[in-house]
């Protein structure tokens, strides 16, 4: 079986000004709902309490918002998570309000109302913490960036790293505007996630990179534009079908994995989508703009001529 | 050219066999079992105690499948959860004054593998259920508490000099020293710096009064914080046994934070109290009038307690001295006898008290208390040789180095020696940590088998061969998990998955390469060759940049997200072995010994 048999080099370069527009775009975009929205930050990061609740029957949550209003939550957010025999609660953080003791509060409370409320997982987090992860995060955000773009220049030059680099930060804020635009809850596995995509996704333009080297050194005559299109050609069956099998995994977590995994795997799946489309569309036209030239690799030869010297 | 050296094949077989065996545990589960382990340090679990369970098992009727001893622990094994509450119940009853009985699993793995140091994979607390706190330790606090001990010690050695001074006092972390003339100032310092080698002075005149300033240190504060931190962490962890959790973690974490987790612990509200408690410490003198008759009520006026032996002993009720007044309370040696000794320090309304107390009780015996839960116990109850003035406290006597340290601990355990706050919580309960565990393992099943569907039809022979790599990348990747018992998270299970997926990338390009080379008309032992060496650059590039990720993930993240770096760094590391050396190993045995291949089936 061969799903691309394809005999030409399509000329992906010449398509360069729109894949780029078009990337440009989408970028814009998620920039645009990135500020505009911005971020539903999850407890992890805001501070506060969720508490998970599981009840023996379909829980009425209107009921849960009027016991919580009488323990004096009313602004706690209660909604199904999952199934409808679940119920996630969440308070934000305020201060001089019983910090780790909400909880229990919540518990008893909600225990008097239904004796078969059972607590499930609570997740208490003071505010000093969330900002302490904010910062890490982007501390991790800076080191893998910086890390892949050394690593990159030392294995082909600096061009490769920040084209690379560009492309794939691309995908991170893509990503990110997604989460932005729905209003998905950006949690701490969802950062995970789009840490793990930028080392990954990396991977892309490292593939399509070392054929662009292996080109220049095999096919003498071609020009630039002919030698990136051949490559991303040649390597276009690996690139897809890689991504597929990432895909099946991720999917199998989206679908199966329970609520914990799902806006995890979430991040994965537009972070594996965008990948393959920035690493080849993104990364290579801007390799070009860059002006990356077969001297980058083939050193010219020394001339030793003999020299007079007076 | 297809062919490996023998040695590489053993070494592949003998890496697959040691994978095999550590990743054996996993599969056998685990039985429910009772933990005994000694609640002080001068108690040693040994092959008594571990008989002495057996009896008391036996005598209760109960039967145990394994009883052995486990580092400072013994541990009995159970067939079902029935026998092992009942068995709680009955070693609670018998040993548990002087010792920990929780409840704990065991692996269901035969002795040959526990000989071997294999263990199942450790589950984190999301996959287990139980109880993650994150304490913030108050650092000023602690500063300030040691500042105010210092302005009595302070007061005390200029008395003691004669330095004539008009006030000392504390403004938040600057004590200020009032003195009427240059003259007393100048003596005052040099006596405070000859002293205490932690201070800092500073000479101000204001308002025609000689002050001295005097602040810490920058590395006295240091160590005052650090071992703040430390006597929290001793304490917290005395307290913690009490909960009767099997395999408590308690650390510290940066520089003023302490780790908390309490696996298969439920009830939270219990283990805040505990945790946030403060035991309190009493002196009091020993009612020598009486005899103690134990189950006799006590005469009036005074209270019966046991002390650490477990004999009685009855004690006057009026208090001389409660806790908050000892500053701290080391562990040492007699100056003179060389005996194991613990040294108390006084603040200086304590050092007062204390000194009235033992002028007027020479030669009788006072009681140091501790209440916990309530609950009294005598910590020690020593002889007033003489009186003792200047707030140092030494007590000696029927004590070997080992109860002096678990003595001075008790001492200092009736204070924190800084407030502590919890700042983060995370609680998950059984049923969902269960939950999770089945999640997480049918989405690695069914995606598995997914791409293992897809691969063996695209690739055919080398799609079936780059499986069995993928399957031997699993086995490694449980394996070397189960090894370094690192904690197994969801997001780690996430990141089985991942890696699992990502590592399909390596054969696929090689596959990939492979057939490029025979469309270009090469051999195919060339072009299976050819394949494996150039996709190599490509393979170790890729991996070299999530490899980054990976570890900027487990230097900053936290928790459960540690748990996934982990994980896909780990994944790599195999992903490399497996997709490269043992791929190639199964396509040189298949083809490489055929010197004239005609034809290979990869589709």
């Amino acid at each position: 079986m061969e799903f691309f048999r394809i005999k030409h080099d399509i000329p992906f370069m010449s398509y360069g000004k729109i894949t780029t527009s078009i990337s440009l775009v989408t970028f814009l975009f998620a920039v645009f709902f990135l500020a505009t929205k911005g971020l539903n930050f999850g407890v992890d990061f805001t501070g506060g309490t969720v508490i998970e609740v599981h009840y023996a029957h379909s829980a009425d949550l209107g009921k849960v918002r009027a016991q919580l209003a009488e323990t004096g939550l009313p602004e706690a957010l209660v909604q199904n998570f999952g199934s409808s025999y679940d119920v996630l609660i969440q308070v934000p953080f305020k201060q001089n309000l019983g910090g780790a003791k909400l909880s229990e509060h919540v518990m008893e409370s909600l225990r008097k109302q239904d004796t078969s409320a059972e607590m499930r997982r609570v997740e208490f987090v003071g505010p000093q913490v969330g900002k302490d992860l904010i910062d890490n995060g982007e501390l991790a955000l800076l080191l893998v960036s910086l890390g892949i773009v050394g690593y990159l220049w030392l294995r082909f030059e600096w061009k490769f790293g920040l084209s690379a680099i560009i492309a794939n930060l691309h995908d991170v804020v893509i990503i990110l505007g997604f989460f932005a635009f729905f209003q998905w809850e950006f949690s701490l596995s969802v950062l995970a996630a789009v840490l793990a995509v930028l080392g990954y996704s990396v991977n892309e333009s490292v593939v399509v990179f070392d054929r662009i080297r292996e080109n220049f050194r095999t096919m003498r005559k071609a020009e630039v534009a002919e030698i990136i299109d051949n490559a991303i050609t040649r390597t276009m069956s690996r690139t897809i079908i890689t991504h597929g099998c990432t895909q099946m995994m991720v999917g199998a977590m989206l679908f199966l994995g329970g609520e914990t995994l799902h806006y995890f795997a979430m991040a994965l799946t537009i972070g594996i989508l965008f990948s393959i489309y920035s690493s080849v569309l993104v990364a290579s036209p801007l390799l070009m703009m860059f002006g990356v030239s077969r001297e980058d690799f083939i050193k010219p030869e020394k001339t030793e001529a003999e020299e007079v010297l007076p | 050219m297809n062919q490996y050296p023998l040695w590489k094949y053993l070494l592949i077989v003998a890496v697959l066999l040691a994978g095999l065996i550590y990743t054996l545990p996993n599969f056998y589960g685990e039985s429910p079992a009772v933990q005994v382990s000694p609640l002080r340090a001068s108690l040693k679990a040994d092959a008594a105690l571990r008989a002495r369970v057996e009896n008391v098992l036996q005598a209760a009727g109960l039967v145990s499948e394994l009883v052995m001893l486990d580092g400072n622990s013994v541990k009995a094994r159970f067939a079902d959860t029935d026998s092992q509450l009942k068995a709680k119940d009955v070693l609670v009853a018998q040993l548990g004054e002087d010792y920990v009985v929780a409840l704990n699993l065991l692996p269901r793995s035969p002795q040959w593998l526990t000989g071997l140091n294999a263990l199942p994979m450790y589950l984190g607390l999301d996959l287990r259920g139980g109880v993650h706190f994150l304490l913030q330790v108050d650092m000023n606090a602690a500063l300030s508490k040691a500042l105010e001990a210092a302005t009595g010690d302070l007061r005390s050695a200029l008395r003691e000099q004669n330095v004539a001074y008009s006030g000392v006092s504390r403004d938040g972390n600057v004590v200020l020293v009032r003195f009427r003339d240059a003259a007393a100032r100048s003596k005052g310092e040099s006596e405070i710096k000859q002293r205490f080698a932690d201070f800092v002075t500073n000479s101000t005149e204001e308002h025609g009064e000689y002050n001295l300033q005097i602040t810490l240190k920058p590395e006295a504060q240091k160590r005052i914080q650090d071992s703040a931190v430390q006597q929290n962490l001793l304490t917290l962890r005395n307290r913690v046994n009490e909960l009767g959790v099997a395999e408590p973690v308690i650390q510290q974490q940066g520089a003023d934070r302490v780790v908390v987790q309490l696996p298969g612990v439920q009830d939270t509200a219990r283990a805040k109290e505990i945790l946030g408690r403060t035991a309190t410490l009493e002196v009091r003198m020993v009612d020598e009038t009486h005899q103690a008759t134990p189950g006799a009520a006590a005469p009036f006026g005074t209270e019966m307690f046991k002390d650490r032996e477990g004999r009685m002993l009855l004690v006057k009720k009026q208090v001389i001295l409660t806790g908050e007044r000892i500053n701290d309370a080391q562990p040492g040696f007699d100056s003179r006898s060389n005996e194991a000794a613990v040294h108390i320090n006084l603040d200086g309304v304590g050092a007062r008290q204390f000194k009235e107390a033992t002028r007027e009780n020479v030669g009788k015996r006072m009681a140091i208390i501790l209440f916990e839960k309530g609950k009294g116990e005598i910590v020690t109850a020593p002889v007033i040789r003489e009186e003792i003035g200047g707030g140092r406290v030494q007590i000696t006597g029927s004590m070997n180095t080992v109860e002096a340290q678990d003595t001075a601990l008790l001492l200092r355990a009736g204070a924190l020696a800084a407030p502590m706050e919890i700042i983060e919580e995370r609680t998950v309960g059984p049923s969902l940590g269960a939950e999770n565990i089945t999640r997480g393992f049918n989405s690695t099943k069914i995606g598995f088998i997914l791409v293992a569907i897809f691969m063996i039809a695209y690739y055919l022979m080398f799609g079936t061969i780059s499986m069995l790599a993928l399957a031997a990348n699993l086995l490694l990747l449980v394996a070397l998990l189960s090894m370094l018992q690192a904690t197994l998270t969801l997001p780690g299970m996430a990141g089985i998955a991942l890696t699992l997926g990502m590592a399909i990338d390596a054969n696929v390009l090689i596959n990939e390469r492979i057939r490029e080379e025979l469309r270009n008309g090469v051999s195919p032992q060339a072009a299976i060759h050819a394949g494996y060496d150039r996709a190599f650059g490509t393979i170790l590039d890729s991996n070299v940049t999530t490899f980054i990720a990976g570890i900027a993930l487990f230097m900053f993240g936290s928790g459960p997200v540690k748990g996934f770096a982990v994980v896909l760094c780990l994944g790599i590391v195999t992903s490399m072995f497996s997709a490269v050396l043992i791929s190639r190993a199964i396509v040189n045995l298949i083809y490489g010994r055929k010197a004239r291949l005609a034809k290979v089936a990869i589709g």
